[in-house]
């Protein structure tokens, strides 16, 4: 009898183990809905707007890869997530996928048994600090109390950057943006830190934006990028590809203002017409339709269009491209051939 | 010749498991037992399928590992490079100091508000009925936030204390207020041992013999009151045996207070009190309060009225009718559910995350827990340190609580 019931617990869980492994695509497909992971909240990045819909240069490429895989760039259910939550959440398959201003780690990608399908920004981290205090580098900040968000890669690079500049520090650590700027904005910690768009972001959130100054110095590498989780290679190239679609439209000058009439017909371009599926079978090798890249444009414009809209420096948030910019011109987004 | 022969067996038939009273109990326990291991079973099971699943092991390696990040409040030695380990046990450290501090400043708040609550006067009872009706009532999480930002945005910053136009001064030039926290002088020991743990452990345990030995004065009074009925005068012997070892260790190890200064970003020197820490510990305190009023109040008005009246009739004083008849009496009610709110207040700092203290739910089932993404591993060993520490403090409440019952005989 025992034994019949070791027997059948043992189905019951395979049983569940089993669903949990199944394709993602099919998933969402049946859904309808991709279920994306983002943050509670920073402005350019991803951030409820005034009608309480998500918007934001992660949230684009959220938008993107529901317009790609189900032809609707609204059937996408966000689900605020904390530094805490993020990887959790993605491990048990509450989300599809996570944009969230992650940083693509060897740990991360290799211990928590994640797939960075590549970095959408490339980002350090950086100090922030109120002007009156008259600093001007963040070798000054000997003795400080610095407000820090926990469960990130930042608490790492602080640590290390003091320990090496054999310099004391006190954190504080915080859950979440908003409770830092309380704190920060309070004066009880000297100084913020955290990733150096993420500090830009935080600041044109302010009243007084211009009391305000982001050090010089980046103390480590963030590069920022969509994740899913290991061992669905479909999805997983899915997403990536989404992501490279948005950098080579840029490259290639595609636009959300001429991709209806490039997408009509095949063009002189091969690579553009590959890309938009006027030729070639690149959406049936990843099991989408032809369109599929067409619709992923659509959704936000191009790399570029959706930085220069959400975080550029036309916006409250008023990021350079710097190293964001196309290799073309001289920055590090590079997309692998479409062919 | 009859022979008398014995009464036929009776054979056992599988029936009679279900049947017969001698078997049933014994029956229903054994599938109960089956049903709770294949349950136990399952659930095991299915996590390490899910696991493999993931392709996750169970390892607690992470454990010896450098952690790689900072506490600020930390009672043993910690830096960056110390092993997710000692993170724990940081945590569990800064765990402990709130539950003790919580338990102690709830109780001493209990018992008064309790008591003040049922005074003749009509103001003072009704002012209490509010305070418990207004503290229990709302969720502890918003009392932590509450305090918490009232400390922020009310008190001023360390440079407010800078220049010569200073907006705020420190309180007896010894002690600061600060939106960061409360800095007060602190003791050191200029030629103590070089380890300064080892210094504080040689002051608390002279402190322990010192009480040990009153205690054994006392007893000695005690005997000689019961022999001779005459209470010998100790109070100047059990003063000198507390003071005078404390002192003579205390000054051959050289102690001198450091006062708070305020150097760079910070007050350096003396004792941090971090307003994480404060909040936490007056929200908890005030909140778990709230409910051993209603403790205390209950077990007062279990005492018979007759007891009151009858102490007053002897010619006691209300405070010394409190204090000797009634209180003793309904101390016998009150510990037992005293101990369910220390259990509360225990469980509940675990909300400290809210205002970033660093307890046990803050390193380990925290930063470390996202730092290795050992989700499962973190979590079980929080719980089995929350267990712990629940099942040690109900364990000594409980020894109390038999000290204080009516010895029957």
């Amino acid at each position: 009898m025992k034994n019949s019931i070791f027997l059948g617990a043992l189905t019951v869980s395979s049983l569940i183990a089993g669903a949990a492994a199944a394709g993602t695509v099919d998933d969402v497909k049946a859904r309808g809905v991709l279920n994306c992971g983002v943050s509670t909240g920073v402005p350019g990045f991803e951030a409820p707007n005034a009608d309480g819909e998500w918007e934001g240069f992660d949230v684009d490429v959220c938008r993107a890869v529901a317009a790609a895989v189900l032809g609707d760039s609204k059937a996408v259910e966000f689900v605020p997530t904390t530094g805490k939550t993020r990887f959790t959440a993605l491990a048990s398959g509450e989300i599809d996928m996570l944009s969230r201003v992650t940083t693509w780690t060897f740990s991360r990608d290799v211990d928590l048994k994640f797939e960075f399908v590549g970095v959408n920004y490339y980002d350090g981290q950086g100090f922030m600090v109120p002007k009156e205090l008259g600093v001007t580098s963040a070798t000054e900040l000997d003795g400080a109390t610095v407000c820090i968000q926990t469960g990130t890669t930042t608490e790492l690079n602080l640590a290390d950057y003091f320990r090496v500049n054999n310099m004391s520090y006190e954190p504080v650590p915080i859950e979440t943006q908003t409770e830092a700027s309380q704190q920060y904005l309070a004066g009880a910690c000297d100084a913020y830190t955290t990733d150096a768009s993420a500090l830009a972001s935080v600041r044109s959130s302010f009243a007084d934006a211009s009391a305000h100054v982001i050090l010089p110095e980046i103390i480590s590498k963030e590069p920022l990028g969509p994740l899913v989780r290991h061992g669905d290679n479909e999805w997983g190239d899915i997403v990536r590809w989404t992501l490279n679609a948005l950098i080579a439209a840029e490259e290639l000058g595609v636009t959300s203002a001429n991709i209806a009439e490039l997408a009509a017909a095949p063009g002189d371009n091969p690579e553009i017409n590959r890309l938009l599926g006027t030729e070639g079978s690149l959406g049936e090798m990843l099991g989408l339709d032809a369109q599929w890249a067409v619709r992923a444009i659509s959704a936000g414009g191009n790399f570029g269009e959706s930085f220069e809209r959400n975080i550029g420096e036309k916006t409250p948030i008023g990021l350079a491209r710097g190293l964001n910019a196309q290799w073309t011109e001289g920055g590090l987004m590079y997309s692998p051939p479409f062919r | 010749m009859t022979t008398i022969t014995d009464p036929p067996k009776e054979s056992f038939r599988l029936s009679m498991l279900l049947y017969d009273t001698r078997y049933r109990s014994m029956t229903i326990q054994v599938i109960a037992l089956i049903g709770f291991s294949a349950a136990v079973w399952w659930l095991v099971g299915n996590t390490i399928q899910n696991m493999n699943a993931l392709g996750k092991d169970l390892s607690f390696n992470f454990l010896g590992e450098p952690a790689g990040y900072d506490i600020n409040q930390r009672l043993i030695e910690y830096t960056s490079q110390s092993t997710h380990f000692r993170a724990a046990i940081v945590g569990v450290l800064n765990t402990l100091v709130i539950a003790v501090l919580g338990c102690a400043l709830a109780t001493v708040l209990g018992i008064v508000i309790g008591v003040l609550r049922l005074s003749n006067n009509w103001i003072v009872s009704r002012i209490m009925t509010v305070y418990v009706e207004m503290f229990r009532n709302v969720p502890v999480l918003l009392w932590i936030v509450l305090a918490m930002a009232i400390l922020i945005e009310t008190l001023p910053a360390p440079r407010d204390y800078k220049g010569d136009d200073a907006t705020a001064s420190m309180f007896l030039e010894s002690v600061a207020v600060t939106n960061r926290g409360i800095f007060i002088p602190g003791p050191s020991f200029s030629n103590g041992f070089a380890n300064s743990t080892i210094s504080w452990l040689l002051v608390v345990g002279v402190l322990v013999a010192s009480i040990l030995a009153i205690r054994y004065v006392r007893a000695q009074a005690t005997k000689k009151q019961e022999a001779t009925g005459v209470r010998p005068t100790t109070w100047y012997l059990q003063l000198g045996l507390l003071v005078v070892p404390v002192s003579i260790v205390c000054i051959a190890m050289g102690l001198f207070w450091t006062s708070p200064e305020l150097k760079g970003f910070n007050f350096k020197g003396g004792i941090h009190l971090r307003n994480s820490l404060i909040a936490l510990w007056l929200a908890l305190s005030l909140y778990t309060a709230a409910f051993i009023a209603e403790n205390v109040r209950a077990g007062i008005m279990a005492i018979s009225k007759g007891q009151s009246e009858a102490a007053g009739a002897l010619g006691l004083r209300p405070n010394r009718i409190m204090s000797l008849v009634v209180l003793p009496q309904a101390l016998r009610v009150i510990i037992p559910p005293l101990i369910s709110q220390y259990l509360n207040l225990t469980k509940n700092s675990s909300l400290a995350i809210a205002v970033g203290y660093m307890d046990i739910t803050g390193t380990l089932m925290g930063i470390s827990l996202n730092q290795t993404g050992r989700e499962l591993e973190t979590l079980l060993l929080g719980m089995l340190i929350y267990l712990t520490i629940s099942l040690l403090i109900s364990a000594a409440m409980n020894v109390y609580n038999s000290r204080m019952q009516l010895m029957e005989r």
